[in-house]
């Protein structure tokens, strides 16, 4: 007889008992803090930098430097947290809450303020033109360091000679003028 | 001497949980042959090695399953650390055992309750998935994710478990340890699930060991294959002996499972025991190069990582042979002879995951 009554017990605390579930949409789901449900952006930190795109599993992440833009498409989207990883910004997050279902596969975009952009363009008009009088100055510095070195080397070498010489003559005394600047 | 029909059996069927096709040779309501299909789920996964990083590969080698998924991922990573001769830390390689077992217990008890389905017995059936729910409860508190964990990596893992959440789970352990041992009671003394289950699809040792059975399936006709024995992760500093069963009936792939059930609650006490504090993972330089067999036990049973490299960051071969892949001979052998109302439990009881065999 006993053979039949093993569920009994349970069956009987669970007449008693509440249910375990819950009343889900009226009551809300609690998640752990580490669930991973979807990938946010803080996008005015971001750098455009490229490499959550070439990251991603599922290749579901479009980032467009020039527009300022950073794309996801959800529903692609596996949610593994590589990119979120692999960020060197920092700015990609993978928090709490599931992808909610839509009648259109349509990807996220995400653009970064007017105010980031010009600020972005700025420095990068700084940088560029820092990188150009870098260049100059190392472009000159080697033209110095040509024309210092040609007398003793050309001097043994007879066609090469009358060629090298007016040519580093000229730019040498720009050198010390870039520097300054 | 009846006439002779072919009953087609799935890819969509009430009782399976994954798209298998089974052409039944029926003889008087006997099975008189078994003549499998499979091709329904196939993806091309191991192709993708060829497409893609080896460290985003891990992510695709994951999803390969939804059940045993963090054994796929730790068979994969496992064999990229051989082949590159990466030593992870202690506490990683204890780490991932621990989530190894979490998953191996929320499997099992996956599969009795489809088991309890199977044979009728709806309430058996939720209580096992309300046990579960606490094992799923406590993935997601530690790795974010219910099925599909994502936290190995090459090199170690990249989520932690401190001593307070260990020891919130070991509390819970015990407690899902108490609840276990009422439905195991109902499953193998209740006299109508013996009824249905005893003496149902038996494989004899030398059968099961001629057919190559796998995992719990093979073990419960007695023989003792089971990869944890080889110490991969930290299984070699834990104390566990397999479980096998010699019946190799249906009732004895249920104790066997039930058991394991156990097992894994034991090894996890004995992993939180010893687990030493550390860092989670060694930076990894460079990429693979060379081959590599990795054998793992999943909950299904062994798993095969066949892994080759050439020093780029794409490798160049990626083969998984999976536990339902050894056992889908052994299952055709059982059929045979078996009545035609026990084929779903039959079909069940070598708990068939069609996802992971054609990748």
């Amino acid at each position: 007889m006993s053979a039949f009554l093993n569920f009994t017990g349970t069956l009987l605390k669970n007449l008693v008992t509440k249910p375990v579930t819950k009343n889900y949409p009226e009551e809300p789901a609690v998640y752990p803090e580490r669930t991973r449900g979807h990938i946010e952006i803080d996008i005015d930190q971001c750098i455009s930098c490229g490499l959550c795109v070439r990251s991603c599993p599922p290749r579901c992440i479009v980032v467009d430097k020039g527009a300022g833009t950073w794309t996801i498409n959800r529903f692609d989207c596996i949610a593994c947290g590589y990119c979120a990883s692999k960020c060197p910004k920092k700015c990609l997050k993978i928090v709490p809450g599931y992808q909610t279902p839509a009648r259109k596969k349509e990807a996220d975009t995400y653009r970064k303020s007017p105010e980031v952009m010009e600020e972005e363009r700025r420095k990068a008009a700084e940088m560029a033109a820092k990188k150009a009088a870098a260049l100059k100055a190392a472009q000159a510095k080697k033209a110095a360091a040509a024309a210092a070195a040609t007398p003793a080397a050309a001097a043994p070498v007879a066609p090469a000679a009358p060629a090298a010489k007016p040519a580093p003559a000229e730019p040498a005394p720009a050198a010390p003028a870039a520097e300054k600047e | 001497m009846g006439k002779v029909s072919v009953i087609p059996f799935g890819p969509q069927h009430p009782v399976l949980p994954e798209p298998i096709h089974l052409d039944l040779v029926i003889e008087d309501e006997k099975v008189i042959e078994a003549i499998p299909s499979i091709g329904f789920v196939h993806r091309g996964l191991e192709s993708l090695i060829v497409k893609k990083d080896f460290n985003e590969m891990v992510y695709v080698a994951e999803r390969t399953c939804g059940i045993c998924s963090f054994g796929h991922g730790m068979g994969y990573v496992e064999a990229i650390e051989h082949i590159m001769g990466v030593e992870i830390p202690d506490r990683a390689r204890y780490l991932r055992t621990i989530w190894m077992e979490l998953s191996r217990m929320h499997s099992h008890l996956l599969w009795l309750g489809l088991l309890a389905d199977a044979f009728g017995y709806e309430s058996l059936f939720y209580q096992c998935w309300r046990i579960r729910e606490q094992i799923l409860d406590m993935i997601e508190e530690s790795t974010g994710g219910r099925v599909i964990f994502s936290v190995n990596k090459v090199g170690g893992v990249m989520k932690d478990m401190d001593s307070a959440m260990l020891s919130r789970f070991l509390d819970v352990l015990t407690d899902v340890e108490g609840q276990i041992r009422t439905i195991r009671k109902v499953f193998l003394q209740d006299r109508s699930v013996q009824m249905r289950l005893r003496g149902v699809g038996v494989l004899t040792r030398q059968m099961a060991h001629d057919l190559g059975c796998a995992g719990p399936f093979g073990r419960a006709s007695g023989i003792a294959t089971d990869m944890r024995i080889r110490g991969y992760g930290a299984y070699g500093d834990l104390d566990f002996e397999p479980i096998i069963s010699t019946e190799g009936d249906s009732y004895a792939r249920c104790q066997c499972r039930i058991d394991e059930l156990f097992q894994s609650i034991d090894l996890i006490r004995q992993a939180v025991g010893k687990i030493p504090a550390g860092d989670l993972s060694v930076p990894v330089k460079g990429n693979p190069d060379g081959e590599f067999f990795m054998r793992i036990e999943q909950p299904r049973g062994e798993a095969v990582y066949y892994v080759k490299g050439s020093g780029k960051p794409n490798l160049n071969r990626l083969r998984i042979r999976t536990p339902t892949f050894a056992n889908l001979p052994g299952l055709c052998e059982t059929l045979k002879g078996a009545d035609y109302a026990d084929v779903p439990i039959l079909v069940l009881t070598i708990d068939p995951c069609i996802s992971c065999t054609e990748r």
